[in-house]
């Protein structure tokens, strides 16, 4: 990271402290909103948040690694949650999963070179009754098939990087 | 809002036909000893799962002397085949706002807050809306409905993906700013909670009958289910059967009676409570859905007779270990323990020794695990090596 780069980071990280707020129930609000904004929580972002919340970096560290939604790894644009329960494995979540790994040429928990894409499992997402279920980013879609998957992933792949 | 959550299937709720706001009113009529009496009478337990008494819970917080209290509204719906505060949230979001707010003068709260799992994200913005019309409406804000001093608003707070967080000290924790692991208990949070003030926490579908309770009447409310589990439940119902959907139906309805509801006849067994219930055997298919024989939180998932019930328990012990918040040793490394056996099993590989240890270890996590994740996560193997013993055992040794 440059210098000029270190700098914008942390002007947008004391802005965000100022919309949310400086005390320490705003960290999951503030590393939330890092997370989104630049699809990382990297060392240089936690010192930042540590300096301006007045705690340790290890305290955010500790907090960033707990939440399967903010935990630090780079992501892509594009995070792909495939919900791995019961009721959705029945619907047939095994034959989504294998046209995900073909489509995008990655495993779960890894990412693609390209930086598009993240594909992760999820733990019940709540869409039991209309599974095989996912989340892309905030979208939650259902009933999905693999053909459906091919198809998400070239629209995806050719909106690119703006998403 | 997706189009997806209001798809869901089922039968009729008795929600749709309660009167908007009558329950608030009726609250905001009376003085707050007579709401904890109202819900008391009504005999209303929580709705996530524990069962524990409502009227019970919020008495104990009122009774606390605090410059401020808060309500939280455990909207973290996490526990597999759990799906009906998403539903409740899309479809009738104003009886829960009405039962928080409800909830909030009982207990001398001027605060709510929702607390909604990172998955559900996408319902936020529809919340966010109808607790602006609902400022706008007078119903939250200074002096709500028009009574002098009952001041109550409500935000919303977003979970970061952790199941533990669905504890109630875990989410009170995750609040803070902390990582979401449970706290001892004493204190409960209805003495020392959010930022040690006394704090109700309540699930989603709680607070919406609140509101139903006061529209209605206790009377009325005890008038369904049974002597100890009164008022009817949400079941959220998936896995192998003709219409999965959410399903109200009386407490007291037995396994068999609900398969047919739903189309589910024919299956071998059938898993409540989600991941940390109990699989039940179709011979024992007469049990009943209700706080004195099967509680449960409501999450219903029927298993065909062309499953291996390994494979359920193998799905079930692979969230726990990825879900385990790790803080205590029996939970953190017992569900890695328990998934390994199940492995063993599926490969013919498990010596009846080691299964018994396994099962001893079972017993050990629920009576050494701190908090109610680790205390239920080996509850769904151990009915499955109760029930299933000639389906799992002596399989044929394979790599």
């Amino acid at each position: 990271m440059t210098a000029s780069q270190q700098e914008q980071l942390r002007a947008e990280i004391v802005g965000l402290v100022d919309k949310i707020g400086p005390g320490r129930s705003s960290l999951i609000p503030i590393l939330e909103d890092i997370k989104r904004r630049y699809r990382a929580v990297d060392d240089e972002a936690m010192q930042v948040v540590a300096d301006m919340l007045d705690i340790h970096p290890v305290e955010v560290y500790s907090v960033a690694s707990f939440y399967a939604f903010l935990h630090g790894a780079p992501q892509g644009v594009n995070v792909i949650r495939l919900c791995r329960t019961l009721s959705c494995d029945f619907a047939g979540k095994e034959a989504v999963a294998d046209a995900l790994r073909d489509e995008l040429g990655i495993d779960f928990g890894e990412s693609t070179d390209d930086g598009l894409f993240t594909l992760e499992w999820a733990s019940c997402i709540g869409m039991c009754d209309q599974g095989p279920a996912l989340l892309l980013n905030d979208e939650v879609h259902t009933r999905v098939s693999p053909d459906d998957v091919r198809a998400l992933v070239a629209t995806r792949r050719s909106a690119g990087k703006e998403g | 809002m997706t189009t997806a959550s209001i798809e869901s299937q089922g039968n009729a709720l008795t929600y749709a036909t309660i009167e908007a706001d009558a329950g608030l009113r009726a609250a905001a009529a009376v003085s707050r000893p007579d709401i904890i009496d109202t819900v008391s009478a009504s005999g209303l337990k929580g709705r996530g799962g524990a069962g524990f008494p409502t009227g019970m819970k919020w008495n104990f917080c009122a009774a606390e002397k605090a410059e401020q209290k808060y309500i939280i509204c455990n909207a973290d719906e996490g526990e597999p085949g759990t799906f009906k505060d998403r539903v409740i949230l899309t479809r009738f979001a104003d009886l829960v706002l009405e039962g928080m707010t409800i909830g909030g003068r009982a207990i001398g709260a001027t605060l709510g807050i929702v607390y909604l799992r990172a998955e559900y994200r996408y319902l936020r913005p529809h919340l966010v809306e109808v607790i602006k019309r609902r400022r706008e409406q007078g119903l939250l804000g200074r002096n709500v409905m028009g009574v002098e001093g009952f001041d109550f608003d409500v935000i919303t707070a977003l979970g970061a993906g952790a199941y533990v967080c669905g504890e109630e000290t875990a989410l009170i924790e995750s609040l803070e700013g902390f990582r979401g692991e449970p706290r001892n208990r004493p204190p409960f949070p209805v003495v020392a909670g959010l930022l040690n003030n006394p704090t109700v926490v309540n699930n989603v579908e709680t607070l919406a009958a609140v509101a139903c309770i006061f529209a209605k009447g206790a009377e009325w409310f005890r008038g369904f289910g049974t002597d100890k589990s009164t008022g009817y439940k949400l079941f959220s119902v998936s896995g192998d059967c003709e219409r999965p959907g959410v399903y109200e139906f009386p407490w007291g309805i037995s396994v068999a009676d609900l398969l047919e509801e739903v189309g589910g006849q024919g299956a071998k067994a059938v898993q409540i409570g989600g991941a940390s219930g109990i699989c039940v055997p179709a011979k024992d298919f007469a049990r009943r859905l209700a706080f004195e024989d099967i509680p449960t939180g409501g999450s219903v998932m029927v298993i065909g007779p062309q499953r291996d019930i390994l494979d359920v328990a193998e799905n079930f012990l692979e969230f726990f270990v990825e879900e385990s918040c790790g803080q205590c040793t029996p939970c953190r490394l017992g569900n890695a323990k328990m998934l390994e056996c199940v492995q063993l099993l599926k490969k013919g590989a498990c010596a009846p020794e080691y299964l018994a240890d396994i099962k001893a270890l079972g017993d050990t996590m629920q009576v050494a695990s701190k908090c109610g994740l680790g205390q239920t996560s080996s509850s769904a193997l151990l009915s499955i090596l109760e029930h299933f013993g000639d389906e799992i055992t002596g399989r044929a040794p394979s790599a």
